[in-house]
Protein backbone atom coordinates (compact mmCIF):
# COMPACT_ATOMS: atom_id res chain seq x y z
CA UNK A 1 0.00 0.00 0.00
CA UNK A 2 1.34 3.50 -0.90
CA UNK A 3 0.77 6.22 1.62
CA UNK A 4 -0.21 9.28 0.57
CA UNK A 5 2.19 11.94 0.14
CA UNK A 6 1.71 14.21 3.33
CA UNK A 7 2.19 17.61 2.72
CA UNK A 8 4.12 20.29 5.12
CA UNK A 9 2.48 23.31 4.61
CA UNK A 10 4.29 25.99 6.24
CA UNK A 11 2.25 29.12 6.67
CA UNK A 12 3.73 32.03 4.95
CA UNK A 13 4.61 35.27 7.41
CA UNK A 14 2.33 37.79 6.17
CA UNK A 15 4.67 39.67 3.75
CA UNK A 16 2.08 43.13 3.25
CA UNK A 17 2.86 44.38 6.94
CA UNK A 18 6.68 43.50 6.33
CA UNK A 19 6.33 45.73 2.81
CA UNK A 20 4.28 48.36 4.12
CA UNK A 21 6.69 48.74 7.45
CA UNK A 22 9.99 49.18 5.12
CA UNK A 23 7.98 51.30 2.32
CA UNK A 24 7.24 53.84 5.48
CA UNK A 25 10.95 54.04 7.20
CA UNK A 26 11.66 54.37 3.26
CA UNK A 27 9.61 57.23 3.35
CA UNK A 28 10.47 58.50 6.42
CA UNK A 29 14.12 59.07 5.65
CA UNK A 30 13.89 60.06 2.00
CA UNK A 31 11.39 62.84 3.49
CA UNK A 32 13.45 63.92 6.07
CA UNK A 33 16.79 63.86 3.59
CA UNK A 34 14.15 66.42 1.14
CA UNK A 35 13.32 68.68 4.29
CA UNK A 36 16.69 69.06 5.19
CA UNK A 37 17.71 69.80 1.66
CA UNK A 38 20.84 67.24 1.94
CA UNK A 39 21.97 66.48 -1.27
CA UNK A 40 25.03 64.45 -1.36
CA UNK A 41 26.66 65.40 -4.68
CA UNK A 42 26.72 69.19 -3.10
CA UNK A 43 28.99 67.28 -0.14
CA UNK A 44 31.02 65.12 -2.65
CA UNK A 45 31.17 68.95 -5.29
CA UNK A 46 32.76 70.46 -1.91
CA UNK A 47 35.22 67.84 -0.51
CA UNK A 48 38.14 69.28 -1.85
CA UNK A 49 36.68 72.73 0.22
CA UNK A 50 36.84 70.36 3.37
CA UNK A 51 40.06 69.14 2.90
CA UNK A 52 42.17 72.22 2.40
CA UNK A 53 40.22 74.00 5.97
CA UNK A 54 41.55 70.44 7.26
CA UNK A 55 44.55 71.04 5.95
CA UNK A 56 44.74 74.51 7.71
CA UNK A 57 43.58 73.16 10.67
CA UNK A 58 46.00 70.23 11.61
CA UNK A 59 49.02 70.51 8.92
CA UNK A 60 51.77 72.05 10.01
CA UNK A 61 50.34 71.65 14.08
CA UNK A 62 50.67 75.35 15.59
CA UNK A 63 52.51 74.04 18.40
CA UNK A 64 53.14 77.64 19.85
CA UNK A 65 49.89 78.50 20.72
CA UNK A 66 49.66 75.18 23.76
CA UNK A 67 50.78 77.84 26.10
CA UNK A 68 47.22 79.79 25.56
CA UNK A 69 45.15 77.30 25.42
CA UNK A 70 46.27 76.23 28.54
CA UNK A 71 44.68 78.57 30.91
CA UNK A 72 41.24 78.54 29.48
CA UNK A 73 41.38 74.35 29.31
CA UNK A 74 41.52 74.54 33.57
CA UNK A 75 39.17 76.62 33.87
CA UNK A 76 37.14 74.22 31.84
CA UNK A 77 37.81 71.48 34.04
CA UNK A 78 37.34 73.89 36.62
CA UNK A 79 33.44 74.12 35.55
CA UNK A 80 33.18 70.53 35.05
CA UNK A 81 34.43 69.61 38.58
CA UNK A 82 32.23 72.39 40.39
CA UNK A 83 29.15 71.81 37.99
CA UNK A 84 29.38 67.89 38.42
CA UNK A 85 29.96 68.20 42.62
CA UNK A 86 27.06 71.06 42.76
CA UNK A 87 24.96 68.93 40.87
CA UNK A 88 25.43 65.68 42.09
CA UNK A 89 25.02 66.49 45.93
CA UNK A 90 21.80 67.95 45.06
CA UNK A 91 20.88 65.12 42.65
CA UNK A 92 21.20 62.75 45.80
CA UNK A 93 18.47 64.17 48.31
CA UNK A 94 16.06 63.92 45.15
CA UNK A 95 17.19 60.96 44.44
CA UNK A 96 15.76 59.31 47.04
CA UNK A 97 12.44 61.16 47.42
CA UNK A 98 11.98 60.52 43.73
CA UNK A 99 12.44 56.49 44.60
CA UNK A 100 9.12 54.96 44.35
CA UNK A 101 10.65 52.65 47.14
CA UNK A 102 11.16 54.68 49.57
CA UNK A 103 8.42 57.42 49.87
CA UNK A 104 5.81 54.93 48.38
CA UNK A 105 3.26 57.92 48.27
CA UNK A 106 2.69 58.73 44.45
CA UNK A 107 2.31 62.78 44.88
CA UNK A 108 5.56 63.13 45.41
CA UNK A 109 7.97 60.91 43.47
CA UNK A 110 5.21 61.45 40.07
CA UNK A 111 5.40 65.39 40.01
CA UNK A 112 9.78 65.24 40.94
CA UNK A 113 10.17 63.15 38.22
CA UNK A 114 8.16 65.23 35.77
CA UNK A 115 10.69 68.30 36.49
CA UNK A 116 13.29 65.65 36.35
CA UNK A 117 13.04 64.93 33.01
CA UNK A 118 12.45 68.18 31.80
CA UNK A 119 15.45 68.57 33.18
CA UNK A 120 17.00 66.40 31.09
CA UNK A 121 15.26 66.79 27.82
CA UNK A 122 16.95 70.64 27.97
CA UNK A 123 20.67 70.11 26.14
CA UNK A 124 23.29 71.86 27.95
CA UNK A 125 23.98 73.70 25.17
CA UNK A 126 20.17 75.69 25.67
CA UNK A 127 20.56 75.85 29.59
CA UNK A 128 24.06 77.94 29.08
CA UNK A 129 22.73 80.67 26.89
CA UNK A 130 19.80 80.64 28.83
CA UNK A 131 22.13 81.27 31.83
CA UNK A 132 24.74 83.61 30.39
CA UNK A 133 21.08 86.19 29.18
CA UNK A 134 20.60 85.84 32.91
CA UNK A 135 23.68 86.05 35.14
CA UNK A 136 26.15 87.64 32.05
CA UNK A 137 28.74 85.90 30.56
CA UNK A 138 31.29 83.96 32.05
CA UNK A 139 32.59 80.56 33.78
CA UNK A 140 29.92 81.26 36.20
CA UNK A 141 26.49 80.68 33.78
CA UNK A 142 28.91 77.58 32.53
CA UNK A 143 28.72 75.99 35.98
CA UNK A 144 25.22 76.90 36.99
CA UNK A 145 23.93 74.96 33.53
CA UNK A 146 26.48 72.14 34.38
CA UNK A 147 25.26 71.51 37.68
CA UNK A 148 21.38 71.45 36.35
CA UNK A 149 22.40 69.33 33.92
CA UNK A 150 24.19 67.19 36.04
CA UNK A 151 21.34 67.10 38.51
CA UNK A 152 19.24 65.88 35.96
CA UNK A 153 21.19 62.91 34.87
CA UNK A 154 22.41 62.15 38.12
CA UNK A 155 19.26 62.30 40.08
CA UNK A 156 17.64 59.63 37.21
CA UNK A 157 20.20 57.18 36.98
CA UNK A 158 20.03 57.28 40.85
CA UNK A 159 16.34 56.89 41.60
CA UNK A 160 16.40 53.68 38.82
CA UNK A 161 18.83 52.00 41.17
CA UNK A 162 17.45 52.86 44.31
CA UNK A 163 14.45 51.02 42.97
CA UNK A 164 16.49 48.22 41.82
CA UNK A 165 18.03 47.67 45.28
CA UNK A 166 18.22 44.29 47.20
CA UNK A 167 14.68 45.05 49.06
CA UNK A 168 15.08 42.58 51.75
CA UNK A 169 18.03 44.49 53.74
CA UNK A 170 15.04 47.01 54.12
CA UNK A 171 12.31 44.79 55.62
CA UNK A 172 14.95 43.43 57.42
CA UNK A 173 15.48 46.69 59.38
CA UNK A 174 11.82 47.49 59.40
CA UNK A 175 10.86 44.32 61.39
CA UNK A 176 13.43 45.20 63.71
CA UNK A 177 11.48 48.65 63.87
CA UNK A 178 13.88 51.05 62.01
CA UNK A 179 13.12 54.62 61.35
CA UNK A 180 13.18 55.80 57.55
CA UNK A 181 16.58 57.37 58.38
CA UNK A 182 17.81 54.18 59.70
CA UNK A 183 16.48 52.44 56.58
CA UNK A 184 18.19 55.27 54.45
CA UNK A 185 21.36 55.14 56.25
CA UNK A 186 21.94 51.37 56.53
CA UNK A 187 20.10 49.59 53.93
CA UNK A 188 19.69 52.08 50.70
CA UNK A 189 23.08 54.28 51.26
CA UNK A 190 25.78 51.08 50.93
CA UNK A 191 23.83 49.41 48.36
CA UNK A 192 23.59 52.57 46.14
CA UNK A 193 26.93 54.13 47.06
CA UNK A 194 29.35 52.83 44.69
CA UNK A 195 27.05 53.29 41.74
CA UNK A 196 25.97 56.96 42.69
CA UNK A 197 29.77 57.68 42.52
CA UNK A 198 30.22 55.98 39.18
CA UNK A 199 27.21 58.02 37.80
CA UNK A 200 29.23 61.05 39.13
CA UNK A 201 31.73 59.97 37.63
CA UNK A 202 30.04 59.55 34.23
CA UNK A 203 28.75 62.96 34.89
CA UNK A 204 32.29 64.33 34.91
CA UNK A 205 33.33 62.61 31.87
CA UNK A 206 30.07 64.24 29.97
CA UNK A 207 30.45 67.42 32.11
CA UNK A 208 34.15 67.96 30.48
CA UNK A 209 33.32 67.83 27.01
CA UNK A 210 30.08 69.34 27.78
CA UNK A 211 32.40 72.26 29.31
CA UNK A 212 34.23 72.27 26.41
CA UNK A 213 31.50 73.98 23.60
CA UNK A 214 29.86 75.84 26.60
CA UNK A 215 32.13 78.47 25.98
CA UNK A 216 30.67 79.12 22.23
CA UNK A 217 27.63 80.64 23.88
CA UNK A 218 29.59 82.78 26.42
CA UNK A 219 29.76 80.40 29.14
CA UNK A 220 33.67 80.37 29.64
CA UNK A 221 36.18 78.08 29.31
CA UNK A 222 37.77 77.03 25.96
CA UNK A 223 35.29 77.15 23.79
CA UNK A 224 35.43 81.08 23.89
CA UNK A 225 39.03 81.14 22.38
CA UNK A 226 37.64 78.73 20.00
CA UNK A 227 34.53 80.84 18.94
CA UNK A 228 37.31 83.94 19.06
CA UNK A 229 39.15 81.86 16.88
CA UNK A 230 36.74 81.12 14.40
CA UNK A 231 35.65 84.25 14.33
CA UNK A 232 38.82 85.54 12.94
CA UNK A 233 39.06 82.40 10.84
CA UNK A 234 42.32 81.11 12.30
CA UNK A 235 41.85 77.72 11.25
CA UNK A 236 45.59 76.84 12.48
CA UNK A 237 44.70 77.57 16.09
CA UNK A 238 41.36 76.32 16.03
CA UNK A 239 42.98 72.99 15.19
CA UNK A 240 45.62 73.08 17.58
CA UNK A 241 42.86 74.24 20.35
CA UNK A 242 40.64 70.74 18.84
CA UNK A 243 44.16 68.65 19.41
CA UNK A 244 44.88 69.84 22.92
CA UNK A 245 40.87 69.62 24.29
CA UNK A 246 40.99 66.23 22.69
CA UNK A 247 43.77 64.66 24.35
CA UNK A 248 42.81 66.21 27.68
CA UNK A 249 39.07 64.67 27.05
CA UNK A 250 40.90 61.36 26.57
CA UNK A 251 43.51 61.45 29.51
CA UNK A 252 40.27 62.33 31.77
CA UNK A 253 38.07 59.89 30.35
CA UNK A 254 40.53 57.21 30.77
CA UNK A 255 40.99 58.03 34.74
CA UNK A 256 37.41 58.10 35.19
CA UNK A 257 36.69 54.94 33.45
CA UNK A 258 39.20 52.58 35.07
CA UNK A 259 38.20 54.19 38.47
CA UNK A 260 34.21 53.61 37.63
CA UNK A 261 35.14 49.82 36.38
CA UNK A 262 36.43 49.38 40.33
CA UNK A 263 34.11 51.14 41.88
CA UNK A 264 31.00 49.00 40.63
CA UNK B 1 30.72 32.49 76.90
CA UNK B 2 32.65 32.38 74.15
CA UNK B 3 33.17 35.63 72.85
CA UNK B 4 33.29 35.92 69.07
CA UNK B 5 36.56 38.38 68.24
CA UNK B 6 36.56 39.64 64.97
CA UNK B 7 39.90 40.45 64.00
CA UNK B 8 40.13 43.50 62.24
CA UNK B 9 42.68 43.70 59.50
CA UNK B 10 44.67 46.80 58.98
CA UNK B 11 46.51 46.90 55.25
CA UNK B 12 48.55 50.11 56.56
CA UNK B 13 49.34 50.55 53.01
CA UNK B 14 45.79 50.09 51.57
CA UNK B 15 44.18 52.24 54.19
CA UNK B 16 47.37 55.10 53.31
CA UNK B 17 46.87 54.61 49.51
CA UNK B 18 42.76 55.13 50.06
CA UNK B 19 43.40 58.11 52.18
CA UNK B 20 45.63 60.09 49.72
CA UNK B 21 43.13 59.03 47.15
CA UNK B 22 40.48 61.04 49.03
CA UNK B 23 43.38 63.84 49.82
CA UNK B 24 43.90 63.73 45.76
CA UNK B 25 40.12 63.95 44.79
CA UNK B 26 38.92 66.73 47.72
CA UNK B 27 42.46 68.65 46.59
CA UNK B 28 40.78 68.87 43.32
CA UNK B 29 36.95 69.61 44.24
CA UNK B 30 38.87 72.59 46.22
CA UNK B 31 41.08 73.96 43.53
CA UNK B 32 38.08 73.47 41.03
CA UNK B 33 35.74 75.44 43.63
CA UNK B 34 38.84 78.55 44.52
CA UNK B 35 38.98 78.92 40.50
CA UNK B 36 35.78 79.66 39.38
CA UNK B 37 35.22 83.81 40.30
CA UNK B 38 31.98 84.65 41.21
CA UNK B 39 31.36 88.14 39.97
CA UNK B 40 28.02 88.46 42.00
CA UNK B 41 24.75 87.90 40.39
CA UNK B 42 23.87 90.83 37.36
CA UNK B 43 21.82 93.53 39.51
CA UNK B 44 19.76 92.97 36.41
CA UNK B 45 19.07 88.73 37.05
CA UNK B 46 16.20 89.31 38.94
CA UNK B 47 14.09 91.17 36.89
CA UNK B 48 15.37 88.77 34.05
CA UNK B 49 14.69 86.19 36.05
CA UNK B 50 11.62 87.70 36.00
CA UNK B 51 10.83 88.32 32.58
CA UNK B 52 11.99 84.77 31.46
CA UNK B 53 9.16 82.99 33.70
CA UNK B 54 6.88 85.59 32.35
CA UNK B 55 7.98 84.57 28.77
CA UNK B 56 7.41 80.49 29.79
CA UNK B 57 4.12 81.34 31.28
CA UNK B 58 3.01 83.34 28.30
CA UNK B 59 4.54 81.82 25.39
CA UNK B 60 4.09 83.19 22.11
CA UNK B 61 1.70 81.23 20.42
CA UNK B 62 1.49 82.98 16.77
CA UNK B 63 5.13 81.62 16.01
CA UNK B 64 3.65 78.23 17.17
CA UNK B 65 0.63 78.91 14.48
CA UNK B 66 3.19 80.00 11.90
CA UNK B 67 2.97 77.66 8.99
CA UNK B 68 5.24 79.50 6.79
CA UNK B 69 9.18 78.55 6.79
CA UNK B 70 10.05 81.01 9.30
CA UNK B 71 7.59 79.11 11.67
CA UNK B 72 8.14 77.08 14.51
CA UNK B 73 6.36 73.90 13.01
CA UNK B 74 9.00 74.24 10.00
CA UNK B 75 11.77 74.37 12.21
CA UNK B 76 11.16 71.48 14.68
CA UNK B 77 10.44 69.49 11.40
CA UNK B 78 13.72 70.53 9.81
CA UNK B 79 14.98 69.45 13.43
CA UNK B 80 13.46 66.10 13.53
CA UNK B 81 14.77 65.96 9.52
CA UNK B 82 18.71 66.30 10.64
CA UNK B 83 18.09 63.84 13.10
CA UNK B 84 16.45 61.14 11.24
CA UNK B 85 18.72 61.84 8.06
CA UNK B 86 22.23 62.27 10.64
CA UNK B 87 20.96 58.63 12.11
CA UNK B 88 20.44 56.82 9.01
CA UNK B 89 23.90 57.96 7.44
CA UNK B 90 25.64 56.74 10.46
CA UNK B 91 23.61 53.98 10.89
CA UNK B 92 25.28 52.65 7.50
CA UNK B 93 28.36 54.32 7.83
CA UNK B 94 28.72 52.40 11.10
CA UNK B 95 28.89 49.07 9.97
CA UNK B 96 31.99 48.97 7.77
CA UNK B 97 33.55 50.18 11.38
CA UNK B 98 32.16 47.93 13.82
CA UNK B 99 33.02 44.70 11.58
CA UNK B 100 36.31 46.16 11.64
CA UNK B 101 36.12 46.43 15.23
CA UNK B 102 34.87 43.08 15.77
CA UNK B 103 37.04 40.39 17.02
CA UNK B 104 35.51 37.43 15.51
CA UNK B 105 35.21 39.25 12.08
CA UNK B 106 39.08 40.25 11.59
CA UNK B 107 40.60 38.84 14.17
CA UNK B 108 41.81 40.57 17.64
CA UNK B 109 44.71 42.44 16.44
CA UNK B 110 42.52 44.39 13.77
CA UNK B 111 39.98 44.51 16.19
CA UNK B 112 42.13 46.54 18.62
CA UNK B 113 42.57 49.13 16.06
CA UNK B 114 39.50 49.34 14.70
CA UNK B 115 37.99 49.68 18.63
CA UNK B 116 40.85 52.43 18.94
CA UNK B 117 39.04 54.62 15.38
CA UNK B 118 35.77 54.35 16.54
CA UNK B 119 36.71 55.41 20.05
CA UNK B 120 38.30 58.77 18.53
CA UNK B 121 35.66 59.60 16.61
CA UNK B 122 33.16 59.10 19.56
CA UNK B 123 35.43 61.62 21.38
CA UNK B 124 35.01 64.19 18.38
CA UNK B 125 32.91 66.90 19.68
CA UNK B 126 29.87 67.07 17.64
CA UNK B 127 29.55 70.72 17.57
CA UNK B 128 33.10 70.98 16.31
CA UNK B 129 32.25 69.13 13.48
CA UNK B 130 29.25 70.79 12.63
CA UNK B 131 31.20 73.75 12.66
CA UNK B 132 33.82 72.23 10.14
CA UNK B 133 31.02 70.90 8.18
CA UNK B 134 29.36 74.24 8.14
CA UNK B 135 32.87 75.98 6.15
CA UNK B 136 32.47 73.09 3.56
CA UNK B 137 28.99 72.83 2.76
CA UNK B 138 27.82 76.57 3.82
CA UNK B 139 25.22 76.79 6.78
CA UNK B 140 22.12 74.84 7.31
CA UNK B 141 20.64 71.44 7.53
CA UNK B 142 23.28 69.54 5.71
CA UNK B 143 25.91 70.22 7.62
CA UNK B 144 24.40 69.39 10.88
CA UNK B 145 23.25 65.47 8.81
CA UNK B 146 27.28 65.45 8.20
CA UNK B 147 27.95 66.69 11.53
CA UNK B 148 25.87 63.78 13.49
CA UNK B 149 26.51 61.09 10.72
CA UNK B 150 29.82 61.18 11.42
CA UNK B 151 30.14 61.79 14.79
CA UNK B 152 27.26 58.79 15.79
CA UNK B 153 29.51 56.86 14.28
CA UNK B 154 32.05 56.51 17.32
CA UNK B 155 28.61 55.44 19.44
CA UNK B 156 27.21 53.50 16.82
CA UNK B 157 30.60 51.36 15.91
CA UNK B 158 31.01 50.46 19.25
CA UNK B 159 27.38 49.55 20.25
CA UNK B 160 27.26 47.77 16.66
CA UNK B 161 30.62 45.74 17.26
CA UNK B 162 29.55 44.49 20.76
CA UNK B 163 26.29 42.92 19.13
CA UNK B 164 28.65 41.38 16.66
CA UNK B 165 31.08 39.52 19.01
CA UNK B 166 28.34 38.08 21.53
CA UNK B 167 26.62 36.51 18.12
CA UNK B 168 26.33 33.31 17.64
CA UNK B 169 29.23 31.83 15.56
CA UNK B 170 27.90 28.66 14.17
CA UNK B 171 25.73 30.20 11.77
CA UNK B 172 28.84 32.18 9.93
CA UNK B 173 30.74 28.90 10.53
CA UNK B 174 28.31 26.64 8.60
CA UNK B 175 28.26 28.97 6.05
CA UNK B 176 31.85 29.17 5.43
CA UNK B 177 32.35 25.59 5.41
CA UNK B 178 29.73 25.35 2.61
CA UNK B 179 32.03 27.76 0.58
CA UNK B 180 30.17 31.01 1.22
CA UNK B 181 32.23 34.04 0.39
CA UNK B 182 32.85 36.84 2.43
CA UNK B 183 29.82 38.76 1.35
CA UNK B 184 27.54 35.90 0.91
CA UNK B 185 28.89 35.17 5.28
CA UNK B 186 27.97 39.13 5.83
CA UNK B 187 24.70 39.45 4.52
CA UNK B 188 23.15 35.90 5.16
CA UNK B 189 24.98 34.99 8.56
CA UNK B 190 26.53 38.39 10.78
CA UNK B 191 23.45 41.20 10.06
CA UNK B 192 20.65 39.03 10.13
CA UNK B 193 21.64 37.64 13.26
CA UNK B 194 22.58 41.17 14.56
CA UNK B 195 19.82 43.22 12.73
CA UNK B 196 17.35 43.18 15.75
CA UNK B 197 19.96 44.95 18.15
CA UNK B 198 21.38 47.15 15.33
CA UNK B 199 18.16 48.70 15.09
CA UNK B 200 17.44 49.31 18.57
CA UNK B 201 20.73 50.42 19.17
CA UNK B 202 20.37 53.15 16.13
CA UNK B 203 16.89 53.83 17.20
CA UNK B 204 18.32 55.21 20.61
CA UNK B 205 20.82 56.82 18.74
CA UNK B 206 17.98 58.73 17.44
CA UNK B 207 16.55 60.00 20.34
CA UNK B 208 20.42 60.92 21.42
CA UNK B 209 20.33 62.92 18.30
CA UNK B 210 17.19 64.48 18.51
CA UNK B 211 18.44 66.55 21.36
CA UNK B 212 22.08 66.92 19.65
CA UNK B 213 20.07 68.38 16.39
CA UNK B 214 18.10 71.11 18.50
CA UNK B 215 21.58 72.15 19.79
CA UNK B 216 23.26 72.31 16.22
CA UNK B 217 21.64 75.46 14.94
CA UNK B 218 23.37 77.27 17.48
CA UNK B 219 25.97 77.47 15.62
CA UNK B 220 24.20 77.73 12.41
CA UNK B 221 23.98 74.09 11.65
CA UNK B 222 20.13 73.96 11.25
CA UNK B 223 17.17 73.51 12.90
CA UNK B 224 15.06 74.65 15.79
CA UNK B 225 18.40 75.72 18.08
CA UNK B 226 18.94 78.87 15.73
CA UNK B 227 15.54 81.08 16.03
CA UNK B 228 16.45 79.28 19.48
CA UNK B 229 19.73 81.37 20.14
CA UNK B 230 18.21 84.53 18.58
CA UNK B 231 14.95 84.64 20.65
CA UNK B 232 17.90 83.93 24.06
CA UNK B 233 20.15 86.76 22.71
CA UNK B 234 17.64 89.42 22.00
CA UNK B 235 16.14 88.45 25.59
CA UNK B 236 12.69 87.53 23.39
CA UNK B 237 11.31 85.50 26.04
CA UNK B 238 7.91 84.47 25.21
CA UNK B 239 9.28 83.11 21.72
CA UNK B 240 11.98 81.28 23.56
CA UNK B 241 9.80 80.01 26.12
CA UNK B 242 7.33 78.52 22.90
CA UNK B 243 10.47 77.08 21.27
CA UNK B 244 11.64 75.47 24.73
CA UNK B 245 8.41 74.04 25.46
CA UNK B 246 7.87 72.46 22.14
CA UNK B 247 11.38 71.30 22.07
CA UNK B 248 10.54 69.38 25.30
CA UNK B 249 7.31 68.37 24.07
CA UNK B 250 8.30 66.70 21.34
CA UNK B 251 11.81 65.18 22.39
CA UNK B 252 9.48 63.38 24.97
CA UNK B 253 6.94 62.28 22.41
CA UNK B 254 9.97 60.93 20.32
CA UNK B 255 11.61 59.57 23.26
CA UNK B 256 8.12 56.95 24.42
CA UNK B 257 7.76 56.13 20.85
CA UNK B 258 10.81 55.07 19.86
CA UNK B 259 11.30 53.63 23.51
CA UNK B 260 7.96 51.62 22.77
CA UNK B 261 9.61 50.14 18.80
CA UNK B 262 12.81 49.39 20.94
CA UNK B 263 11.06 46.81 23.20
CA UNK B 264 9.22 45.08 20.38
CA UNK B 265 12.77 45.24 18.82
CA UNK B 266 14.70 42.92 21.17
Amino acid sequence: MIMPEERIIVPKPDRRKKIATIITVIVIIVGSGIIAHFNIIDVFRNLSKGVSILKRMFWPPDFTYIPNIVKPMLETIRMAIVGTCVGAIIALPIAVLAANNFIKTKWLHVPLRFILNIFRTIPALVLASLFVAVFGTGAFSGVVALSVFTFGLVSKLTYESIEAIDYGQVEALISLGANKLNILRYAIMPQILPQYLSYTLYGFEVNVRAAAVLGYVGAGGIGQLFEFNLAWRKFGKIGMIIIFSFCVVMIIDLVSSSIRKRLV
Amino acid sequence: MEKIIIKKERNYLKMSLKALYYIVVFSLIIWGFKGIEYKGIMKTASSSINALLDGFIHPDLTYAKDLTIDGLPYAVLETIAIAISGTFVSAILAIPFALLASQNIVGVKVARVGKVIVTLIRSFPELILALMFISVVGPGAPAGILALGIHSIGMLGKLFSEAIESMDMGVKEALESCGGNYFEVLFRAVLPQVSPELLSYTLYRFEINMRAASTLGLVGAGGIGAPLIFAIRNRAWSRAGIIIIVLIVTVTIIDQISGRIRKRLV
